[in-house]
């Protein structure tokens, strides 16, 4: 038997939970640290930890499919600890580590490294991505049934593309033996130059070096193709144009094993922002934030479920990297505490249902990488978000539970947030927590 | 302050009016540098630090002799490139300097915004010497003033800029200054070198220099720099000067009889501009020179001299 302490009752709530198709007031019990049941029963045993929910959203805890968590190599940006606080602050309780750490997560001592300090940290859970290519230089291979025995969950040399095409075809073929998906950054680099914003009239009046879309349109089409020829499992990172859209779309319809992830920011905002920033490096990201045609793809993308996930894409930098000019700056910014608000910003101006919001930030990402949680189904890991869509609070950078500060909503209002955030049946975050 | 601005950072955020009061300023600033005597104590105890990242030697050598005039003490700094690796970075360069209390910081920088970012960073005034490929605006103020000097007014005229327009900041300020002034702009380059969108800067895109050059009052010629060719934007110099490039005798066929050329310099005689043209009857070129050294005087004077004190009398004295 369970002790009662080791029961939470989260009571009055709104639970939202795709996976299985609930949407209303229930009681959510978790028990020895799953979801042991979704109910309309209000009464909680004595000693139990009993939440009231009242007017808020009780969803599966969010899963990013896409953070740098900057740990091995790059503490002074980010670590496990701070990087996994800052994830349940946003009610995100599982999150992907990106293996370009330093050294790269491309061997198994790293991927034990990073389990470990996330095991430590006790926080969110964290799934470790492993490299395609050894260094993540695109030359060789790394071994991926070792890194998937440590735990890796997916592969990819995110930051980097895999320019060359014959090594990319290998690495989708190989991937498939241990049955992890390949996480691609897609940039054709002789596109890129040294472009650091979206080319068109904004970056020509900006006098700032442009990045067609077709950078990432020319390589999406190109795995798409391999995948054809090497089957296997491909999943599309940060996508930025409709034109990327557009071949995924067309790819789905043609029942190719393809998943994909948007970020917040790349939804929001355009490459009118960085104008009207004046220069600011916390607009500047790789992929650069684009057209308003574009913003408006990725948001049907999303809707009509073409894009399955919303991922953060956070990526911590220090003042000393972000604070300079443009050009010189690194590409990059925070996403994990502020996402939620971000994107219910799509739902109130009824671009995303309630329903696909969640969804996207669930269970729609752990389908893409066959990751545990994303439903509040009985049995499931006792992962869960409280939310409150309604409060709005300013975005104080010194405030954050992050290390870094390079945030493109500092300053501003936004409006949802979470309360309270449950990993494996533990309270890990509460609205209020001290830095 | 020109109009409302305590910097000029670029001509995009300038109105008409505010143009005009330079350029108007600029006229008196010219006389004075036609006086035995070239000094006038208008800016006597103010500092100009000309801040320099890129290396320049006609636009540094402009607000040198400017701010001399008018009396301010010129300090050059010559920064090596910032880099977020090694070296000072460009804030705390400014931050340097700005300890030493300037009034006026005149930067130039190969990344586009660095003045912006300066701007925001620094208690001074900001004037931009050229950032990147943004913009140059006391080049574009100076284009203005030659062509006015010229024509009495450009409205109604058409001014067509020919090169590469992708990497070019005085095509970008002129593009912010001339229309407001009534112009008509055309830009001429080879498709590689004109940035996509630059229409929607209120210009008309050519291809073909002599559709291009068709009627109109002047015609601003870029400098083709070196590390283009092979970027690969032109095959190489030979070619480009072939299609783009203005010698006499193009000039005497396709140019109407009263067009003059400019040409903001350093020329790469051969390649945009044959020297028969560079120094020949229609090249304006020397006067935009000179014409720089009133419109510099005239930017510091705004920004430095600050109001409430008699100075404008002082210089028309």
């Amino acid at each position: 038997m369970s002790n009662p302490k080791d029961v939470v009752v989260i009571q009055g709530g709104r639970v939202i939970d795709p996976a299985s198709g609930i949407d209303g007031v229930r009681t959510v019990v978790l028990r020895d640290g799953k979801v042991a049941e979704v109910s309309e029963r209000v009464e909680a045993p004595s000693g139990a930890l009993v939440v009231d929910a009242r007017g808020k959203w009780v969803t599966p805890g969010f899963i990013d499919l896409h953070v740098h968590l900057r740990e091995p190599g790059q503490e002074y940006k980010e670590s496990i600890a701070t990087g996994t606080r800052a994830a349940v602050a946003g009610g995100f309780t599982s999150v992907c580590a990106m293996p370009n750490t330093v050294p790269a997560n491309d061997n198994t001592s790293v991927t034990e490294l990073m389990l470990a300090r996330a095991a430590a940290a006790g926080l969110a859970r964290v799934y470790p991505i492993g490299a395609v290519t050894k260094g993540r230089k695109g030359e060789e291979l790394a071994e991926y049934g070792e890194l998937r025995a440590a735990g890796c969950v997916a592969l990819s040399d995110d930051g980097s593309p895999v320019m060359s095409s014959g090594l990319m075809r290998r690495a989708m073929e190989y991937s498939r033996a241990f049955g992890l998906p390949v996480a691609v950054h897609e940039e054709d680099l002789h596109l890129v130059g040294k472009g650091v914003m979206n080319e068109g009239a904004i970056a020509t009046r900006l006098g700032l070096k442009g990045v067609p879309a077709q950078a990432e349109d020319v390589m999406v089409l190109r795995d798409l193709s391999l995948l054809e020829l090497t089957g296997g499992r491909l999943h599309l990172c940060h996508l930025s144009t409709a034109g990327s859209v557009r071949a995924l779309r067309d790819a789905r319809r043609r029942g190719l094993p393809v998943t994909a992830e948007v970020t917040p920011h790349h939804l929001a905002l355009t490459d009118e922002d960085v104008a009207a920033s004046d220069y600011d490096p916390d607009f500047k990201m790789n992929p650069p934030l684009r057209s308003a045609d574009d913003v408006r793809a990725l948001r049907e993308g999303l809707a009509d479920g073409t894009i399955d996930a919303i991922a953060t894409d956070h990526a911590p930098h220090s003042p000393e990297e972000k604070k300079l000019e443009f050009d010189a700056a690194l590409n990059g910014v925070l996403g994990l505490e502020t996402a939620f608000p971000v994107c219910l910003d799509l739902v109130r101006q009824g671009l995303l249902t309630e329903r696909r919001l969640v969804e996207a930030l669930t269970v729609g990402a752990a389908r893409c990488f066959g990751l545990p949680g994303g439903t509040l189904a009985s049995g499931a890991p006792g992962d869960v978000a409280i939310l409150d869509p309604t409060a709005a609070w300013v975005v104080d950078p010194m405030r954050g539970f992050s290390k870094s500060r390079n945030t493109p909503w500092k300053g501003r209002t936004l409006t949802g947030r979470c309360t309270h955030a449950f990993v494996g049946g533990r309270l890990v975050h509460e609205t209020g927590d001290p830095r | 302050m020109i109009g409302r601005h305590r910097h000029l950072i670029g001509l995009e955020g300038l109105s008409r009016e505010e143009i005009l009061q330079v350029l108007d300023l600029a006229t008196s600033m010219k006389e004075v540098l036609t006086r035995p005597v070239k000094k006038v104590p208008s800016l006597r105890g103010k500092n100009v630090v000309n801040l320099f990242f890129e290396t320049s030697t006609r636009t540094r050598s402009s607000f040198e002799i400017a701010a001399k005039v008018l009396s301010a003490d010129c300090l050059n700094w010559t920064a090596a490139q910032s880099s977020t690796t090694k070296g000072e970075t460009l804030l705390d360069t400014a931050k340097n300097l700005e300890a030493m209390r300037p009034d006026v910081l005149v930067v130039r920088h190969s990344a586009s915004g660095a003045p912006n970012f300066l701007a925001r960073h620094v208690g001074c005034s900001v004037v931009s010497a050229g950032d990147g490929a943004h913009e140059h605006p006391s080049q574009g103020l100076l284009d203005c003033f030659t062509l006015r000097e010229r024509f009495g007014s450009l409205e109604g005229r058409t001014v067509a800029i020919v090169g590469d327009i992708s990497h070019s900041r005085v095509a970008r300020s002129d593009l912010h200054s001339l229309p407001k002034l009534g112009a008509k702009v055309r830009l001429c380059g080879p498709p590689t070198m004109i940035p996509l969108g630059v229409e929607r800067l209120g210009a008309t895109v050519h291809h073909d220099l002599r559709t291009a050059v068709e009627g109109v009052d002047a015609v601003v010629m870029l400098r083709i720099q070196h590390e283009r060719i092979g970027d690969p934007l032109i095959p190489n110099t030979r070619e480009y000067s072939k299609f783009w490039g203005l010698n006499a005798k193009k000039a005497a066929e396709w140019l109407p009889p009263g067009a003059v050329i400019l040409h903001p310099g350093p020329i790469n005689r051969g390649v945009e501009l044959s020297s028969d043209v560079a120094d020949g009857p229609r090249s304006v070129i020397l006067d935009q020179v000179q014409n720089g050294v009133a419109v510099r005087m005239a930017i510091l004077y705004l920004l430095a001299g600050g109001a409430g004190e008699d100075r404008a009398e002082k210089v028309s004295a």
